[in-house]
């Protein structure tokens, strides 16, 4: 594929008709075509009223805790010995992950647009808690639908929904992981359109939401902007995130896409390498597609059928991305690298011995990563990395990884 | 230009019944069963045929064509191998309309070009890509017809009158009436609320209506066909074909027997309805 012109603004994106360049679109069955255009207008309503604008700052300051902190990670620093590595934590927002910025906005639109219930999809359960807090809170009925290998891989989430009175569907099509979960939540919505509001947890799907998911998670980047400024007094050298569907990268990256110094990252699952199939790198290996009502960048095989993918980490387990971060990708203003499962999981630990904080393994690869590059630049650069979520979900799957009997030790 | 699909319902409108629409999918189980099954249809009374291209993540699809479409997958079935059995069925069927049914990618990837070359020399009549909204004409929908190729529409319960003339404006062929909110194989529609619809669908435009989406039977077939040009017939043919499969999952003597016979006895049931 030749290069697009470099655009003026990266920003700009999508069109009227949720393009961002070649990719995004809205690729839906007909019966759900008037749902997403409902929803467009009900957006575009949104957007223009400073009365929701308020709303949802204010559930995001007093309900999810809101500034998250950006830290700055002094010990590992010292350990890679090269730029400074700051760390948004939005592990530490209510939930424990960055989704919950997400949910609040969307919950707050399907209430304006009189929708009774909700439905998520979710692949390590952390837009799934997120999704069934946010449904608790606002008195709706929630049922999330779960991959079946999910399921039993993240089963304190699992858990977590049900306390929170979300009706689990697990679902046994195809490998049980996130893009099974999605097919089933899409025939769900299709059945379901009177009533039904599908919170999509990554900015992914049919336009709007690549656009909404984007702008909700946008806080992430904004509140950095500002807070790296008044402890630095100036912006980042390199942003660094974990792209699954890539919605926490995009939340941390859209407000600085313009400012060209700075560096972007992103790091997608490398899983057991690229070589096989076994990883979940889909801009870094596959091709351009359309799935799940968007054209990107998708695992596929030369026959247009999508591969399952791999990755130790449930939340980057998706085949496809984001189109924005296809654009992105095309455009050259974002770099995506890969991290394997064992770099995930050697950052895992490295975070815990040397900050006292246990991520989650999405965010791990992106640590990995930052190992990988802060020794090698000057220690008056600075990195700033997305904490996205915190690691209590993951002990039980890095314990079955590193070959700990949890239940003797 | 007049398609097989154009001669086939001007046929049909001057017996004065509706047509019988049968789906099966592309090498379910595997290719040769699947070609079996194909070739048998029109004497068994299919008077237009769809045939599903499978495709991996099928998401308006029902638990019995996401099942067929896996066990075509696993016998090794391809976009190719799906024209070639077009092609194969035509050697001796010219006339019998086939439109081919299912998700835009497999297709893209293919190249949507080479693919409307290819569907056209293999006797292809018709498309209905699902997930190919009219926002995406320009895609395939205006390619196809360039092609000769009908480009078949979805009208759905919640296409209302605002967005209709959206979804009829580039559709060829027939237009297809899903019954029911829901996907593939889902509750039987009510053919009173079905017959309304069609009928305000008719008030718009002149191209003949075929309507979809849980029929299962050939009383359902005849109720539902007393107000359209056509009764689609897909998960419960799909599901004699899973019925009829050995412990190993492949196609015994009478599987390909066995379709047929539900495709005649549907068959009766259009065949009864007199407009």
């Amino acid at each position: 594929m030749s290069k697009p012109i470099e655009p003026n603004s990266f920003k700009t994106g999508p069109d009227e008709e949720g393009h961002f360049g070649i990719f995004g679109g809205r690729y839906v069955a007909e019966t759900l075509m008037p749902l997403i255009l409902e929803l467009e207008q009900a957006y575009k309503g949104a957007k223009a009223d400073p009365d929701f604008h308020a709303e949802v700052a204010n559930l995001n300051k007093h309900y999810t805790g809101r500034p998250s902190p950006l830290y700055f990670a002094e010990s590992l620093t010292a350990h890679l010995g090269g730029a400074k590595v700051y760390f948004k934590r939005d592990e530490l927002n209510h939930t424990g992950s960055h989704k919950i910025n997400n949910c609040l906005g969307q919950i707050l639109l399907a209430k304006k647009m009189g929708k009774t219930r909700i439905i998520a999809e979710t692949g390590a359960g952390q837009h799934g808690v997120a999704a069934a807090t946010v449904a608790a809170k606002f008195g709706l009925p929630c049922v999330v639908y779960m991959g079946k290998t999910d399921v039993e891989r993240q089963s304190p989430n699992v858990f977590r929904m049900k306390l929170l009175g979300a009706e689990i569907v697990p679902v046994t099509a195809g490998a049980g992981t996130l893009k099974d979960a999605m097919n089933e939540a899409l025939r769900d919505w299709v059945t379901n359109v009177d009533d039904t509001y599908y919170l999509i947890g990554t900015a992914a799907g049919p336009h709007p939401y690549p656009e909404l998911v984007r702008d909700f998670q946008s806080v992430i980047g904004k509140e950095c902007k500002e807070q790296m400024m008044e402890a630095e007094g100036r912006l980042p050298d390199m942003l660094v995130a974990s792209v699954g569907g890539g919605s926490n990268a995009i939340g941390l990256f859209h407000p600085f896409l313009d400012d060209k110094d700075v560096q972007i990252v992103g790091v997608e699952a490398g899983g057991h390498g690229l070589d096989g199939d076994e990883h979940c790198a889909s801009l870094s290996a596959g091709k351009p597609g359309v799935l799940h009502g968007n054209r990107t960048f998708l695992l596929q095989d030369d026959d247009g059928q999508i591969l399952e993918g791999h990755s130790i980490s449930a939340g980057l387990d998706y085949p496809g991305i984001g189109p924005e971060h296809s654009y992105l990708k095309d455009t050259g203003r974002v770099e995506y690298v890969p991290i394997m499962d064992t770099e995930a999981l050697e950052a895992f630990q490295l975070l815990c011995r040397t900050e006292g904080i246990i991520p989650a393994l999405e965010p791990s690869h992106a640590l990995a990563e930052v190992v990988k590059r802060a020794p090698k630049m000057g220690k008056d650069k600075i990195i700033v990395m997305n904490l996205c979520g915190r690691g209590d979900k993951d002990v039980f799957t890095v314990g079955k990884a590193l070959g700990v009997d949890m239940e003797t030790n | 230009m007049k398609t097989r699909i154009d001669t086939r319902f001007e046929a049909l409108k001057s017996e004065g019944r509706p047509g019988l629409v049968t789906f099966i999918m592309a090498g379910d189980p595997n290719l040769e069963a699947s070609q079996e099954i194909l070739n048998g249809l029109p004497n068994a009374g299919a008077d237009l045929i769809e045939i599903g291209m499978p495709f991996s993540d099928p998401m308006a699809d029902g638990p019995s064509i996401q099942l067929a479409g896996q066990r075509a997958l696993k016998g090794g079935q391809t976009l190719a191998k799906t024209l070639a059995m077009v092609a194969s069925f035509r050697k001796s069927d010219n006339k019998t309309p086939i439109i081919l049914m299912g998700y835009y990618n497999p297709i893209y990837i293919y190249g949507n070009e080479r693919f409307l070359e290819d569907a056209s020399a293999a006797g292809v009549d018709g498309l209905i890509i699902v997930d190919l909204p009219p926002e995406a004409d320009n895609e395939l929908c205006i390619p196809a017809m360039d092609h000769g190729i009908n480009f078949i529409r979805l009208a759905t319960p919640t296409t209302d009158s605002d967005r209709l003339p959206k979804v009829l404006e580039n559709t060829s062929g027939f237009l297809y009436y899903v019954s029911i909110t829901g996907i593939t194989g889902a509750a039987a529609p009510d053919p009173d609320r079905v017959g309304k619809a069609v009928a305000a669908i008719k008030e718009k435009t002149d191209i003949p209506v075929a309507v979809g989406f849980g029929v299962k039977t050939a009383q359902q077939a005849a109720a539902i066909g007393k107000g359209a040009d056509g009764v689609v017939v897909g998960s419960a043919l799909v599901s004699v074909i899973l019925d009829h499969l050995d412990d190993q999952g492949e196609a015994g003597p009478d599987t390909a027997k066995a379709v047929h016979e539900l495709v005649s006895d549907l068959a009766s049931g259009v065949q009864s309805v007199k407009h």
